[in-house]
């Protein structure tokens, strides 16, 4: 594989670009393979990739119905935290981040990780005990939090709204230092380039349509491009999972639901932090590129419409101008749409199934983007070792039945109450 | 912008409903011994499908009645809406 560096960006200006080796290859699925993977988005990409680097497991297959990195990886808007205060998420989330801080490097891929802080705002003392607490509990998992008060932000965010007979008077907030944003496509690329130079066959435009089990065991895999024989299936799916799910006759505490994020007209260097207000359904960061993006809550309603509905993007840019009301005037440039597959805790499940050979990664709800390399590594280990790894111990489907869940934003199993 | 017609007003537009969710689970019938497994499927598990889904909306901003209507999750097309003690006609 060509290396990306300086000096060959310089070589390949002599030839006006026209050279480049092409990032992964587009072949025809073998008949069979050790492990397939269904889905080529952030994680089936990730977990592909630890599979082949860590466990030297080579003879895999991505299926991707469409095109990679089509689906939320292409959506999300790029947030990387792992601001939790529960030790299994906490510490999922920090591992996480230890693997976003060397990323580039590792994938010889800009991912352009960029470290700005992520800011949790607070409107209350109640809600700055909360945070004061939740930060304490990070810094014990070896999380960097920082509680910020009013005059602090009002250096960090002198645009935002101050005055204290607003609906939220702004208290103050908790902040991540070390969260912030990367660039979602690179990671995509930057997995599937890596997958692809180790020998992971990348299938694009290849939908599977049912899997052949016999005796409790996965045998393979039907496609629309054939069938194609394996002992391993791992479903990377996210909003996807339950149609997946349903042809194995698995039932899931997953619903489906349809979240948007928009992104204003670029603007000069404005905004450096990602700052969320949640009592606004709202949260916001300024792209490298200028945009404000944009983003709060759930439609609301079962959806697997890869579109959203105006009332959401009203109610969301309403908070965010109560907040910041000098994005009063920015002209808005697209608004989109993704699937995701809320968890009946807000939790991810990743885990192994009651048939043999079919391991799970799902559940994502809000945050699959920042943990993109992380379940790549455990999953890949849980699939390589038949047996979960640490950090996804507690992420099973089991907690359902033994009561063992982790509602960290404590809402019960209603997904579409913000 | 959805339009969902409450059995008891009318159409009206989707700013005044909040959604109740899988309007196909079943309390499990009280004062009787249940599984643990049926409990959990009660609390937990649900219909997900992509295409005709029974769902539970709340007419919250008008009659406060809580009503069934039958969508389609991909093209958010609503076929019926009925009381709460009826059945869909569509």
């Amino acid at each position: 594989m060509q290396k990306y560096s300086v000096f060959s960006l310089v070589k390949n200006a002599f030839t006006n670009h026209e050279n480049w080796e092409v990032a992964w290859k587009d072949p025809e699925p073998k008949k069979e393979y050790d492990v397939i993977i269904v889905g080529g988005g952030g994680h089936g990409l990730a977990t592909a990739y630890y599979l082949a680097k860590e466990h030297g497991i080579t003879n895999v297959a991505i299926l991707e119905k469409g095109w990679i990195g089509g689906g939320n990886v292409g959506r999300n808007t790029t947030i990387l935290r792992s601001n939790y205060m529960f030790d299994s998420n906490a510490h999922f989330y920090e591992f996480g981040m230890k693997l976003w801080e060397t990323l580039s490097q590792e994938l010889n891929y800009n991912v352009m990780y960029s470290p700005r802080g992520i800011i949790n705002l607070a409107h209350s003392d109640a809600q700055m005990n909360a945070y004061a607490r939740r930060g304490n509990s990070m810094r014990l998992n070896g999380i960097d939090a920082i509680l910020l008060g009013r005059d602090d932000l009002k250096k960090i965010i002198p645009f935002a709204d101050f005055s204290e007979t607003c609906r939220f008077p702004i208290h103050g907030g908790l902040m991540q230092p070390r969260g912030g944003t990367a660039r979602h496509d690179a990671v995509a690329w930057g997995y599937a380039r890596q997958a692809d130079s180790m020998g992971v066959d990348i299938i694009q435009n290849c939908e599977v349509t049912g899997f052949d089990v016999n005796n409790g065991k996965i045998e393979g895999v039907q496609t629309s491009r054939g069938n194609i024989k394996t002992k391993k299936v791992g479903l990377c799916v996210a909003g996807s999972t339950t149609l997946l799910a349903d042809m194995l006759n698995m039932r899931l505490p997953i619903e489906a639901h349809v979240l948007q994020a928009c992104v204003s007209e670029p603007v000069k260097p404005l905004l450096h932090n990602v700052v969320t207000f949640g009592a606004g359904h709202f949260y916001c960061s300024q792209s490298d590129k200028g945009e404000m993006v944009m983003g709060g809550d759930l439609d609301g309603y079962n959806s697997y419409a890869q579109r959203g509905n105006m009332p959401m993007i009203q109610h969301v840019l309403t908070g965010g101008l109560a907040v910041f009301p000098n994005f009063s005037r920015l002209k808005m440039l697209r608004t989109w749409g993704g699937i995701m597959d809320m968890s009946m805790d807000g939790s991810p499940i990743i885990d192994k199934t009651h048939i043999e050979g079919v391991y799970l990664n799902c559940g994502w709800c809000y945050g699959g983007f920042k943990a993109t390399p992380s379940s790549g590594f455990v999953f890949a280990h849980t699939i390589a070792q038949d047996q979960v790894h640490e950090l996804n111990s507690d992420f099973n489907l089991e907690r359902f039945h033994t009561g063992k869940i982790i509602d960290e934003k404590g809402v019960g199993p209603k997904p579409w109450i913000g | 912008m959805l339009e969902i017609k409450c059995p008891y007003c009318g159409k009206r537009s989707q700013n005044e409903f909040s959604y109740g969710g899988d309007a196909t689970i079943k309390r499990p019938q009280l004062g009787e011994e249940i599984s643990t497994e049926d409990w959990d499927n009660f609390v937990y598990y649900r219909d997900n499908p992509r295409g005709k889904h029974s769902e539970l909306w709340h007419h919250v901003s008008g009659c406060r009645q809580w009503f069934k209507v039958s969508r389609d999750t991909a093209t958010h097309e609503i076929f019926d809406t009925c009381k709460m003690n009826e059945d869909f006609n569509v």
